[in-house]
């Protein structure tokens, strides 16, 4: 695991396990803390960051502990934004449905709902993927917006 | 690392699991293995309390789903209770309110039980 920090930008780079799903998060918030950014928001932030991290580590990389995931932060007054790279298995946010709790609840489903919490919580989510390269998430907050 | 923990204490034929700290990916299992545990044991009426959660992931909703049916099916349920604003606040984006009985205190998902 290694931190880089220079002015407003970080980085983190931790491998594919789920215990590092705190060091994630922990990374996360003071990160937003430091960006002035209220409580509330930066929970919000957090935790669709770990859905996004979880996604990879039980999608792209189907659990191996030893893919890589790198986490860009990076803010001005306007934005901030998280920025999550893998190398794994390629993932379209567009096949999966807005969850239906009544039909996951009769079809014993709990998958979608990481993605589904991740565009609630945050302003905007990109992905984009080059297959057989690289996956990358962009997940933004406005500041001083909504 | 995160830290998670549970307990369980039995009430009558009522099982109340309490959680403590951060219920993620990492630390799912831990709450999947209570529940397999009750239902192997037949014990089907089960109260989560919430108070000491920190923190709660899709991944630990998602556990709550999976038990759901099989110990309504015995005549049972998963009640939850003593949920902070913030915890409440994801049940509730995610819709679990209409799935899922939700008591501000353990009292009254004890109470219910009995009554029924």
């Amino acid at each position: 695991m290694t931190v880089r920090n220079k002015n407003k930008f970080s980085e983190l780079r931790v491998n594919s396990k789920t215990e590092n799903l705190s060091v994630i998060r922990d990374f996360v918030s003071e990160k937003a803390l430091d960006a002035g950014l209220p409580m509330a928001t930066v929970e919000n932030i957090m935790l669709a960051v770990d859905e996004a991290c979880t996604n990879i580590i039980k999608h792209a990389y189907k659990s191996s502990p030893e893919g890589k995931i790198i986490l860009n932060i990076d803010y001005d007054e306007k934005k901030f934004t998280i920025t999550i790279i893998d190398y794994g298995k390629s993932f379209e946010p567009n096949s999966v449905p807005l969850p239906n709790l009544q039909k996951y609840y009769r079809e014993h489903k709990v998958g979608g709902l990481g993605i589904y919490l991740m565009k609630s919580l945050m302003d905007d989510v990109k992905y984009t993927s080059v297959p057989g390269k690289y996956n990358q998430v962009l997940l933004s907050k406005n500041i001083n917006g909504s | 690392m995160a830290e998670f923990s549970t307990s369980i204490k039995e009430n009558g034929d009522i099982s109340v699991i309490n959680l403590k700290g951060f219920l993620d990916a990492h630390t799912a299992p831990t709450l999947e293995n209570n529940f397999t545990q009750l239902i192997e044991s037949n014990k089907y009426k089960i109260v989560v309390n919430f108070e000491d959660l920190a923190y709660i992931s899709s991944a630990g909703l998602g556990v709550f789903m999976a038990y759901i049916e099989s110990v309504r099916e015995n005549k049972g349920d998963i009640k939850l209770t003593n949920m902070s604003d913030k915890v409440y606040n994801i049940f509730d984006l995610l819709g679990f309110p209409l799935l899922y009985e939700i008591y501000k205190k353990e009292e009254e998902a004890v109470q219910k039980f009995k009554e029924s």
